[in-house]
């Protein structure tokens, strides 16, 4: 008769898989992208503007060009990523456990998530803040006259204690309505499930103007009741390869500034101007210090164009979203991104 | 006869006819605007202006159409896409030869087992110039039908091994035995997920990872393991010993016995109860998109909720893949009744 003893046997399948998967990663994140050719990014599973796959299966959004932009200055081609698409409650396993080498999902950076989680933020790619979205028969004109009422939300997030946080500071009593999925909470709250539905300030004009059965019936309440600075996160424990993203990411912005775009990549390189020439690697080779060459920020500018043009690509003007820059415009322009100085 | 029979089911007595004609009320009210909505006034072509002007009044079919390739076959490379179409094909196509066609006897378990083991080097490739297509590219109907398949076919052998265990008079074997379907039966399916995906990488060293789909694949396998042996040692237990004395009498070893004269008529006396199973592991699938494998539901997220034009035609996409469910399931029905009767 047959005695096979099934915990011996998923012991011995898990044995036998761990012996035969790859040796440990030797060294450095850096060393082991370069040996892999491939950099193994932690994106969203569709969030419109930030990262989603289209029809073609081709990864897009702001988040996915931060990505695309290191895999350039990286690895010298914005297409050598793998993208792995990660429900909000796994992105950070993923990363803790190596799975992807940077998470670049519309993560909110906060003290626990940095300190806690063993991730490291490398800088925000998008200033962002909670709001409300509310019928318009409510006859409500702010967050506050929303007592008693059942929030729409989704789960696993920080909208999600954000909504707790407020309801306690204004005194006010709101019952969440917590959702899994983005778009089982977005149509509880058009059914009427729930009086106000909350998420990014960034989703909730796109989501009125295109979800909601008649745009004119809602309104998007005038607070924004939190700060949700968005970033690219890495592990702890590579310096090396955390300065490399952090400094990707102040390259994107400071080409703004510079008036670095996409086009003139090539055509500045003969610019006066030092710090451009700094930049695009002419002059001072800013790369050796980031174990890089002394082209990776010009590569990853004419990759994905400086940060003005993701932005206006995949959020702003020139996308469905039509976002403003508001605080994401440049510190001289009146928003609130400032580089650190390439130099 | 017939009409005579439906006269008096329908309309023979008074709550009867009631019944009917609130039924029949109901129909009529409600089938006009389904019609008009998923027919008269759909569209039926992928073009998202045409179908944003119909402010949904009516269906947009034109969705599916515009993301067929990424609900079904998921983030697959597009130039493979024969691969997973005929590893969807070879399971299917096991389903409907054991649903509708010849097989019948020993080919029947056998082709269904043997469709999924096919299907998975298939996807995986890395052989005879089939480029290797790592697992968490996989994604859609393959993947799904892929869990279910290797699910089943994996999780039948085991348990009527543990079946057979927890008969035996090893008390130790019984009570580890019993300890692990209690335990397993004791955890929903979404937990031995988060454990297989979540907490095993923690135990690893760094930078070793083993691979997402056999570890779902593993935890979906024990966990299905274990339901199915209790149906199998339920079937067991009712087996009546006469027969098993009889087989003694006629020379008939104790293995021999069991091969020949119990299992079978067990496995058949306890199809329905299989395909019960079957079929909620081919719908509990869809649990595995929350550790990141986009079976055909996840597929549909992934190819949806980011795209700005389309995903207000979420509904149409969602019905359709409940369409293939409906589909899916009602052929593994017809497969235990089929089984049943062999």
């Amino acid at each position: 008769m047959l005695r096979l003893h099934p915990g011996r046997l998923a012991g011995a399948l898990i044995l036998a898989l761990l012996t035969a998967s790859a040796p440990a990663l030797a060294g450095k994140t850096l060393d082991a992208i370069k040996a892999k050719g491939q950099i193994a990014c932690g994106v969203s599973t569709g969030v419109i503007g930030f990262s989603a796959a289209d029809s073609q299966g081709q990864w897009k959004g702001l988040d996915v060009d931060v990505c695309k932009a290191i895999a350039a200055a990286v690895l010298g081609d914005p297409n050598k990523v793998r993208w792995v698409p990660l429900s909000s409650q796994q992105r950070f396993t993923a990363i803790q456990s190596g799975e992807v080498d940077i998470l670049s999902r519309n993560t909110t950076w906060s003290l626990t998530r940095d300190a806690a989680l063993g991730l490291h933020f490398a800088g925000v790619s998008y200033y962002d803040g909670q709001g409300f979205l509310i019928p318009k028969k409510l006859k409500v004109t702010s967050a506050k006259q929303l007592k008693n009422a059942e929030v729409c939300v989704q789960s696993g997030t920080t909208t999600e204690k954000n909504l707790a946080d407020y309801a306690r500071a204004q005194g006010i009593k709101l019952k969440p309505v917590v959702f899994d999925k983005f778009e089982a909470s977005i149509k509880a709250f058009f059914s009427g499930r729930c009086q106000a539905y909350t998420t990014d300030a960034s989703a909730l004009a796109f989501i009125r103007s295109k979800e909601a059965p008649v745009p004119d019936d809602y309104l998007v309440l005038p607070e924004i009741i939190s700060k949700e600075p968005l970033g690219p996160a890495v592990r702890r424990g590579d310096d090396e390869w955390f300065a490399i993203v952090k400094w990707t990411l102040n390259a994107l912005i400071e080409a703004e500034e510079l008036g670095i775009t996409q086009a003139r990549v090539d055509s500045l390189k003969a610019a006066p101007d030092p710090a451009v020439q700094r930049f695009l690697g002419v002059g001072e080779d800013l790369g050796k210090s980031l174990g890089l060459d002394r082209e990776w920020a010009a590569r990853a500018v004419k990759a994905v164009g400086n940060y003005g043009e993701i932005f206006n690509r995949n959020v702003g003007a020139d996308s469905p979203l039509k976002l403003p820059r508001g605080l994401n415009a440049q510190w001289n322009k009146g928003g609130i991104l400032y580089a650190q100085p390439l130099r | 006869m017939r009409l005579a029979h439906l006269r008096r089911t329908l309309f023979g007595d008074a709550l009867n006819t009631t019944l009917s004609l609130l039924i029949l009320a109901a129909a009529v009210l409600a089938l006009p605007p389904l019609l008009d909505w998923a027919v008269l006034k759909a569209r039926f072509a992928p073009d998202v202006v045409a179908c944003e002007a119909l402010e949904h009044a009516g269906a947009c079919w034109g969705v599916v159409a515009e993301k067929a390739r990424f609900i079904l076959l998921g983030r697959y490379p597009a130039d493979e896409a024969w691969r997973p179409l005929l590893a969807a094909g070879l399971i299917t196509g096991s389903w409907l030869a054991a649903a509708y066609g010849g097989l019948r006897g020993r080919a029947l378990p056998l082709a269904l087992l043997l469709a999924p083991l096919l299907a998975l080097p298939l996807l995986a490739g890395g052989f005879a110039g089939l480029g290797s297509v790592p697992t968490e590219l996989w994604g859609g109907l393959p993947l799904t039908l892929l869990l279910t398949g290797a699910g089943m076919a994996g999780a039948l052998p085991i348990g009527i091994a543990v079946a057979y265990g927890r008969r035996s008079s090893l008390p130790l074997l019984r009570g580890l035995l019993t300890a692990y379907v209690e335990l397993a039966r004791g955890i929903p399916l979404v937990a031995a997920l988060f454990i297989a995906s979540f907490l095993l990488p923690l135990f690893f060293p760094q930078g070793v990872a083993v691979d997402m789909l056999w570890r779902v694949l593993i935890a979906i396998v024990l966990f299905a393991a274990a339901y199915l042996s209790e149906i199998i040692r339920g079937g067991l237990q009712a087996f009546p010993a006469g027969q098993i004395d009889a087989a003694s009498a006629l020379g008939f070893s104790p293995w021999q016995t069991q091969r020949w004269i119990v299992l079978p008529q067990v496995l058949r006396n306890v199809a329905p109860s299989l395909a019960n199973s079957a079929i909620a592991l081919f719908k509990d699938t869809s649990l595995v998109t929350i550790v990141s494998l986009y079976e055909l539901t996840g597929a549909l997220g992934l190819a949806l909720s980011g795209d700005a034009q389309w995903r207000p035609f979420y509904l149409e996409a969602w019905l359709f893949i409940a369409a293939i469910y409906w589909l899916g399931c009602a052929l593994l029905a017809r497969i235990s009744r089929r089984f049943g009767q062999a």
